[in-house]
């Protein structure tokens, strides 16, 4: 048998509703496969719902991006940043304690204490689209101060310096950036949390990073804290938000039923989250060990690239996954991610996107988009999917 | 049926908490407390689910 050379994964969607069709194709041939990578290197991909969870909570697969091995989507990523490995890059031991410092930051009930602030948020920038010119951009009007409003105020971030985080956290997510650019939009970023971090040390306040200088005294550490969430908090809600939407007023069944019910919300924020899965990349690993996956055996040093948004549309995990039922009720799907490294902002995003919608269509009931919806311009080119501008009228 | 928490592997997710608040907690560090640990009636549902649900696989049933 002569020698396969391993297909290719591309990673731009044709329909902006549904992962590649690549991707599909790559999932049928084979649902564990290699697969060469826009960077050049090989990885395999990975496809089903149940190895990607066996995967996420196997410690053979380590997170650690330091490692030469771990898989990279785009070219000149491999850089050295300077940074201490980040949460997301941390392995046990080290993983646990780090998160366990700042989880406290994150629980439900912290949420939930959140919520008249977020909502008070969310009324002033409506009260400004509907005071403002017709049409608007949702996507500046909406979808990114909102959930850059509230994680600037918990970490003590003062939001006068949000455009600054904005435009260097969109080069660093963005494919087409180039290498020295994304180094220097992450200095940026590093030099200017640094000091931030210096002014809470004279002067602490009442917020997140004050608090988790109490604790601890290892500044490099919570730079590399800060600009996670940071960088997490701006883009992923926000280009939910906008998803959201434009799938909300491609239905409008849907928007009665959120409207007549508030409780269908959140089941239905957890079903676009599903649909969506806007990070589908997210949860790349490295095999550190020999390790039989799905009944594929994957050497240590390999890389591992599940494709989350395929997952999320297994039909062994979820009856006619290709639907967006808003009343599905199935919440384990992978858009957070599984594992000790799901995400830790996840119910603050969840509690973001429940108000967001019930405001938005009580407040704007007239909403429309201003532009045909398969004209917007979708991010094929971020690794966080979205919509950079939504024009919307009402 | 009795529920177990691994409060060493819970990394604060916090999903056994939205999935049924009569049942499961978490302290101010974010670690899972369980409120009831023989639940019944719905509550063994829920249970099941926030099992499956749990990142962490840090929540597990005794029958
Ligand atoms: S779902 Fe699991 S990890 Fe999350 S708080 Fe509950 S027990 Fe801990």
């Amino acid at each position: 048998m002569t020698a396969q050379l391993p297909a290719t994964l591309p990673i731009t969607r044709g329909c902006p509703y549904a992962p590649p069709d690549e991707h599909r194709r790559l999932r049928d041939e084979a649902p564990i496969q290699r697969v060469t990578l826009p960077s050049g290197e090989t990885a395999w991909t990975i496809t089903r719902h149940e190895d990607i969870r066996a995967m996420l909570t196997d410690p053979r697969f380590s997170s650690d991006r330091r490692n030469p091995h771990f898989p990279l989507l785009a070219k000149g990523q491999r850089i050295n940043t300077g940074f201490r490995a980040s949460l997301i890059g941390m392995d046990p031991p080290e993983h646990g304690p780090a998160r366990r410092k700042v989880v406290g930051e994150f629980t439900v009930r912290r949420m939930e204490a959140l919520r008249p602030r977020i909502q008070e948020i969310v009324d002033q920038h409506i009260d400004a689209i509907l005071a403002g010119p017709k049409p608007a951009d949702l996507v500046k009007a909406l979808s990114l101060p909102v959930p850059s409003l509230v994680i600037c105020e918990q970490l003590g971030v003062p939001y006068t310096d949000h455009e600054f985080f904005q435009l260097h956290s969109s080069r660093l997510l963005s494919r087409l950036t180039p290498p020295a650019e994304r180094k220097a939009a992450i200095d940026a970023l590093r030099d200017y949390l640094g000091e931030l971090i210096e002014r809470k040390a004279q002067e602490p306040a009442d917020d997140l990073l004050s608090r988790q200088l109490e604790q601890q005294d290892d500044r490099e550490e919570l730079v590399s804290l800060a600009f996670l969430l940071l960088v997490a908090g701006h883009e992923t809600t926000a280009n939910m938000i906008s998803l959201g939407t434009m799938a909300f007023l491609e239905r409008p069944e849907d928007i009665r039923k959120i409207q007549e019910d508030s409780s269908k919300t959140l089941p239905a924020v957890e079903e676009l989250l599903r649909y969506f899965t806007i990070a589908e990349f997210a949860v790349s690993r490295v095999a550190v060990e020999d390790v039989e996956l799905g009944g594929v055996l994957i050497k240590a040093g390999e890389g591992v690239v599940p494709l989350s948004n395929l997952a999320n549309r297994d039909p062994e995990a979820f009856d006619h996954p290709e639907e967006l039922d808003i009343e599905r009720g199935a919440r384990h799907h992978l858009a957070f991610g599984f594992g000790a490294h799901q995400c830790l902002g996840q119910n603050l995003a969840r509690m973001e996107l429940q108000i967001v919608f019930d405001t938005l269509f009580r407040r704007i009931p007239g909403l429309r988009p201003a532009v045909p919806l398969d004209s917007l311009p979708f991010k094929d080119d971020a690794s966080v999917y979205g919509i950079h501008e939504f024009p919307v009228t009402w | 049926m009795r529920i177990v928490a691994d409060t060493d592997l819970c990394i604060g997710a916090g999903q056994c908490v939205l999935t049924e608040p009569e049942v499961f907690d978490q302290d101010d560090d974010g670690t899972v407390v369980v409120l009831v640990e023989n639940p019944e009636g719905g509550q063994v549902d829920s249970a099941r689910e926030a099992v499956k649900l749990c990142p962490a696989v840090a929540l597990s049933l005794q029958e």
